[in-house]
């Protein structure tokens, strides 16, 4: 809006309002930026804090409902008095169920370890397959690009009928070592084109100056590229990290034995007997499941971010 | 310290002939400007001395080394570049000591090296702080300071100025030819700005697609361009250039029936088409000589350009003192003889007696 036409009737009353309800904004601290002075208060409420709350709601309602699921006692649970949503009287006994009475703690172990070692890996192999494809130029580069990516576009629910075989094969069947094996064909390829991003934000010049200086391309890629690629790793590292820590389906086929089970399969498998849901204690398991990488998340989301948005600056 | 020989060197990038056989011996010591307009092929001809670039065909030599086959790190050369290419995560020091430690120096001698590459350029007190922390002209002290402590037989700049503002690039202008003349390396600098060429150079070499047009030192092509492309490109404002025909041997005839006397130095044949050339600063208002009907005035204070119209085409025209003229009226300019040039109208070469 230019200053030099006259703005219409309703405008004006707007400006006028955006007038007052700034003022007291501007005097009330240095945390006012840009243009957020145009803004009323009303209007801030309607464009941000509702659709922000509503998102809050529908994404943090299941965190709920698996906290008061796990304290409930299971006549509350099943009871249809009362209102669903408290709980009035709280017990331990879904916690004790889980953590004694199944191998819950085994399973997070399993998973545990699954997920660190195959992210690990993956980002290992991840970061010289988009090194190599970004920077090292060499014919047909993009194709082997493409072709990484379209391994991802294959889906694990088909993948694991030929892959069940080549684990039976290979003697791994029923350990960890196969979930460790397998979750690399999906994570490699993601982190791949993830790190192939970030790698092509930062200047061919600092390559090329190292080159000058001295510097072999193992070096280049230690001492310059890599650290400058922390956001990017961090950021492959932590999807790497919650999809193996998520995996459901490898998890499911390859492995029988209760104490190699990881938590989404172990919960499944021994919490649910036919046709009973033993509800607090799958809730306990899943909650506990998805705290450490809440956990993981809460450490690293500003990496994260700046890593997901790229760009290296001098 | 050594000398550059670059010799018959060619380049094509796929199909295209970007470098066309260029021959340029820069001596040990010398100070040399690659200038041309962008695209002509001196940031190419600079990567190749690097060996960024792979050298089609021809040599280049380094202190009488032919360095074709050898990489960047074993030629002895350190490299400025544009962006500075500054390592962002590392701080000055090592920035500056990134090379040395990387050739695995002892430990003293990578501190005296570094302590002494910061004397020299004022970057003392800023060896603990981060590149993203330095102005303009600090980062560009850094990159230069990086390539100092290296003690290179050949600096390479590649238009290591064009990220600064225009005051700070006249200051760093100075400072690097300060530095040259204290350090005595040979240095090759790749720029598009033909007044850094001149005040920077002992030698400049213009380029023009993939060949050299012209190299000497900075006035020798002030003083005698080799043909209208290097005449038009050294000097600021540029130089005019009026078609014309030579009329009874020692006169120019021009549109309109005008005629000049044929410059002091030039010889040209009966009925020849020509170019004059004549500088903006090489014409004074005079009772006779062109008449041009002046377009703009530009005082900058020191002295006063005049934008003027004559017989069709734009003639600039720079006077040293204090004028009157207003646009729209018609001022007579008189070319310095001994200081105008003849060019040939087809081919483009001066012609010289």
């Amino acid at each position: 809006m230019s200053a030099t036409n006259p703005p219409p009737a309703g405008e004006a009353a707007a400006a006028a309002r955006i007038a007052e309800s700034a003022a007291p904004a501007a005097r009330s601290g240095d945390d006012v930026q840009g243009m957020r002075y145009l803004e009323s208060r009303t209007r801030r409420l309607v464009t941000l804090y509702l659709p922000l709350g509503a998102f809050l709601f529908v994404l943090l309602f299941p965190f709920y409902w698996m906290a008061i699921t796990t304290f409930k006692p299971n006549a509350e649970l099943i009871s249809r008095e009362g209102n669903p949503f408290l709980v009035l009287d709280p017990t331990l006994a879904h916690l004790r169920k889980l953590l004694f009475d199944t191998a819950y703690p085994e399973w997070l172990w399993n998973t545990m370890l699954v997920a660190v070692t195959s992210t690990f890996l993956s980002i290992a192999c991840s970061v010289l397959a988009a090194y190599a494809i970004e920077r090292l130029r060499f014919r047909g580069s993009r194709y082997v690009g493409m072709s990484i990516f379209l391994a991802y576009l294959v889906p694990p629910s088909i993948l694991f009928i030929p892959l069940a075989a080549v684990i039976q094969k290979l003697g791994l069947f029923d350990t960890r070592l196969a979930l460790i094996c397998t979750y690399p064909t999906f994570l490699i390829p993601f982190c791949t084109w993830l790190l192939m991003g970030y790698f092509r934000s930062i200047p061919f010049e600092l390559e090329e100056c190292a080159l000058v200086d001295g510097a072999s391309r193992w070096q280049i890629l230690s001492r310059i590229i890599l650290p400058l690629a922390v956001p990017g790793l961090i950021s492959a590292g932590i999807f790497a990290f919650t999809l193996s820590w998520n995996e459901f389906i490898y998890a499911l086929t390859f492995i029988s034995s209760s104490e190699v089970k990881t938590v989404p399969v172990g919960v499944i498998t021994e919490l649910v007997e036919g046709d009973v849901y033993h509800w607090g204690s799958l809730m306990a398991g899943a909650l506990m499941g998805s705290l450490p990488v809440a956990i993981l998340y809460s450490f690293f989301v500003e990496y994260y971010v700046s890593g997901l948005t790229g760009a290296v600056k001098e | 310290m050594a000398g550059v020989a670059i010799t018959a060197v060619q380049k094509w990038f796929g199909s295209t002939h970007v470098i066309r056989g260029v021959d340029i011996a820069i001596a040990d010591g010398e100070f040399c400007v690659l200038v041309g307009p962008s695209g002509c092929g001196k940031s190419t001809l600079l990567r190749m001395i690097a060996g960024l670039e792979e050298i089609g065909e021809g040599t280049i030599a380094i202190g009488g080394r032919v360095v074709n086959q050898i990489a960047p790190k074993e030629r002895d050369i350190a490299m400025v570049f544009q962006n500075y290419a500054l390592y962002p995560h590392m701080t000055v020091r090592d920035n500056l000591s990134f090379a040395l430690r990387l050739a695995k120096r002892t430990t003293e001698d990578v501190e005296a090296r570094v302590a002494r590459a910061a004397d020299i350029l004022g970057l003392k007190d800023l060896l603990e702080r981060y590149p993203r922390q330095l102005s303009g002209g600090q980062r560009q002290r850094v990159a230069m300071g990086r390539a100092i402590v290296r003690d290179p037989q050949v600096f390479l700049f590649d238009e290591p100025l064009s990220n600064l503002d225009a005051k700070l690039r006249v200051q760093m202008r100075t400072e690097i030819r300060e530095l040259h003349q204290r350090l005595k390396t040979t240095s090759i600098y790749v720029t598009h700005d033909q007044i850094e060429a001149m005040t920077m150079a002992d030698r400049i070499v213009v380029m023009r697609d993939g060949l050299v047009e012209q190299q000497g030192a900075p006035l020798e092509l002030y003083d005698a361009p080799a043909n209208t492309f290097v005449a038009g490109f050294i000097g600021s404002p540029a130089m005019n250039m009026v078609p014309g025909t030579v009329r009874g041997g020692r006169e120019v005839e021009f549109a309109g029936g005008v005629r000049l006397p044929v410059p002091a130095d030039a010889r040209a044949e009966e009925g020849q088409s020509v170019l004059y050339g004549i500088r903006p600063e090489h014409c004074a208002p005079s009772d006779a000589g062109l008449p041009a009907d002046v377009v703009v005035v530009e005082p900058t204070g020191a002295d006063t350009q005049l934008y003027c119209r004559f017989g069709g085409q734009d003639f600039t025209a720079v006077v040293r003192d204090r004028t009157h003229v207003t646009p729209g009226e018609r001022v007579m300019l008189r070319p310095d003889l001994k200081r105008s040039h003849l060019f040939d109208a087809s081919t483009g070469r001066r012609l010289a007696a």
